[in-house]
């Protein structure tokens, strides 16, 4: 109605009212800032001066082995704390939102309460927590792994290297589940009755009901969830600081992008801080999340066929 | 499952299945609450005992009340997110107004626009971010902290508020503009009230990862005056980490306040995410 209407009208300064202060601020504080880090990226101080240097950051990233071996030892981190996220997280998040979604099922809203508990506490409480209780010097660990008869399965996880980081991502699985779990229980939720009792009509019941018909309905917010874990994941920093601090130890074996950009940017220890690579592996780390999710848009849901009821 | 099949044995398992995943999700914050509460010696004789009159011991509390400046940190968290909370709400509520009521050119256009930050975290914005906050002197100030919070939280919130707004009744709005109201007032006395639930699940949705952060703590305001309580927990643990009876206070004081908190309003937030407000 207002578009026929809009030319005979004098402005509409209302719209610019009600826009300015949300678009100004997220202009000024995130978009303005992000492309100002891309920009960084291609300079570098020489001698006093801030000056163009095309590339080079990213020579240096990738060519110099002191760089290189960090850049691709962090990505390469990350890439397998997503993998767990998505073999350990998703398939127990559908799990018990299938279960809690079970129409008779009792208790279910204090299952649903206390399973996403996790998720509201910060990063910092959960990492101590963790590392207090998976430490070999208090042993509820031990002590637990004791009660069924496993204890020599029992080794310092956070502190070998070849264990710590599958053991922070299951950390962070545990903390995370209850996204998945909400977001699948809500898809769940919204299948009509009308498309189960078709399927009960026609023989489909139980876990073949499960397979056939929920699961295909419920993918496009396992999409999501995908996606959105993605974008997390390549962006996470503040577990691993708590628990294994800037240097990601032991030996680096807990580097993930996140706190590789830290100790590049603000400089730890022996490192010199230095604002331009930082400014580099944060392009890098724009570049590998844009890419997730345009494959996620244009591959993955485009695919994915939406049925609306 | 369903009517034909459900039997019990089935309930049963899914009642197994629940209840243990719910025990792995709630001990270990069970263990650091009670362990809190208990002497050192009892901490490391018995850690699987809840506080008995004997074990009983505030010494952790004393510790962390008296070293770390928790009062002023809770008061800094608390200033930060309300602040945070206020502007993310009003902003994206009037933004969320303008995109759903009006027909404008450009109108999609600027959506997608606001709806990028949904997906691109502003972290990577960090090295310009804390340039400019240097520029202007928002260094070690809560300002500099608020500011990043309301452009973080935009996004999901100007998303969310879109979608509920354009669920209002158009008789309702017209009836106001007959009766010769301005589109301010329409706006905030006939709309903002109806969408006062989805306004609640943004807060929440809001609110928790503002509180937990801390990345822009740490680079932004790292000073004593200026540091959050999740930064000052950081810091303190980092300090006292051998003393396990402060480390475990200062645990459980950060989570206490999270944890009542959510589960005065879990309600709220679990009606607000199985209600499709975030697809």
């Amino acid at each position: 109605m207002t578009a026929e209407a809009a030319p005979k009208r004098p402005f509409r300064w209302h719209i610019i009212v009600f826009l300015a202060p949300a678009v100004l601020v997220y202009t000024a504080i995130m978009i303005v800032p992000l492309f100002g880090t891309l920009q960084f990226s291609l300079f570098r101080n020489v001698s006093g001066g801030h000056t163009f240097v095309g590339l080079d950051n990213f020579r240096t990233l990738f060519g110099d082995p002191n760089w290189s071996r960090g850049f691709w030892n962090a990505l390469w981190n990350n890439v397998w704390f997503f993998i767990i996220h998505m073999l350990v997280q998703n398939p127990i998040g559908i799990l018990l939102a299938a279960l809690l979604s079970s129409p008779k099922l009792r208790l279910s809203s204090f299952y649903r309460t206390a399973i996403f508990i996790p998720t509201i506490l910060s990063f910092v409480i959960v990492g101590f927590a963790w590392k207090l209780i998976l430490s070999p010097i208090w042993g509820v660990a031990p002590n637990l792994l004791d009660l069924v008869g496993l204890k020599s399965l029992f080794t310092p996880w956070l502190g070998k290297e070849e264990y710590a980081l599958t053991a922070l991502s299951l950390i962070s699985v545990w903390q995370f589940v209850g996204i998945p779990m909400m977001l699948i229980y809500a898809a769940l939720l919204s299948i009509p009755d009308e498309v189960i009792e078709a399927a009960e009509c026609d023989g489909v019941t139980g876990m073949a009901q499960f397979w056939k018909i929920k699961l295909p309905l419920v993918l496009p917010s396992i999409g999501i969830i995908s996606v959105l874990t993605f974008v997390a994941n390549f962006n996470a920093f503040d577990l691993i600081y708590s628990a294994q601090g800037a240097l990601a130890g032991p030996n680096y074996s807990t580097d993930i992008l996140g706190t590789f950009l830290y100790r590049a940017f603000f400089g730890f220890q022996l490192q010199v801080g230095d604002r331009n690579m930082g400014a580099a592996i944060a392009t890098m780390m724009f570049l590998i999340i844009l890419t997730g999710v345009c494959l996620y848009l244009f591959l993955i849901q485009t695919r994915l066929r939406r049925y609306q009821f | 499952m369903n009517r034909a099949t459900a039997s019990l044995p089935r309930s049963v398992a899914a009642h197994a299945i629940l209840i243990s995943y719910t025990v792995i999700a709630l001990f270990p914050v069970f263990v650091i609450l009670i362990n809190s509460f208990k002497s050192r010696r009892s901490i490391f004789g018995a850690p699987m005992m809840p506080p008995t009159p004997e074990t009983f011991d505030l010494v952790g509390y004393r510790m962390v009340l008296t070293q770390g400046d928790f009062l002023t940190y809770f008061q800094n968290s608390f200033i930060v997110t309300v602040a945070s909370l206020f502007f993310v709400l009003l902003f994206g509520a009037m933004a969320a107004f303008a995109l759903s009521e009006y027909r404008f050119r450009g109108n999609r256009l600027m959506g997608l626009y606001l709806a990028l930050g949904i997906m691109i975290p502003i972290r990577l914005g960090t090295v310009a971010i804390l340039q400019m906050m240097v520029a202007s002197g928002l260094v070690n100030t809560l300002t500099a902290l608020i500011l990043v919070y309301t452009a973080q939280g935009l996004p999901l919130a100007v998303f969310i508020l879109t979608e509920f707004m354009s669920g209002v009744s158009d008789d309702l709005k017209n009836a106001g503009r007959i009766d010769g109201l301005s589109e301010y007032r329409i706006f905030f006395r006939l709309v903002l009230p109806l969408v006062r639930p989805a306004m609640a699940t943004v807060a929440v949705f809001t609110m928790i990862p503002i509180w937990n952060d801390l990345w822009f703590p740490l680079i932004l305001a790292p000073s004593e005056a200026t540091k959050t309580v999740t930064l000052g927990a950081q810091m303190f643990i980092g300090q006292y980490v051998t003393n396990w009876n402060a480390v475990l206070a200062a645990l459980s004081l950060a989570i206490l306040p999270v944890l009542v908190l959510y589960l005065i309003f879990s309600r709220q937030l679990i009606r607000g995410i199985t209600s499709g407000a975030v697809k």
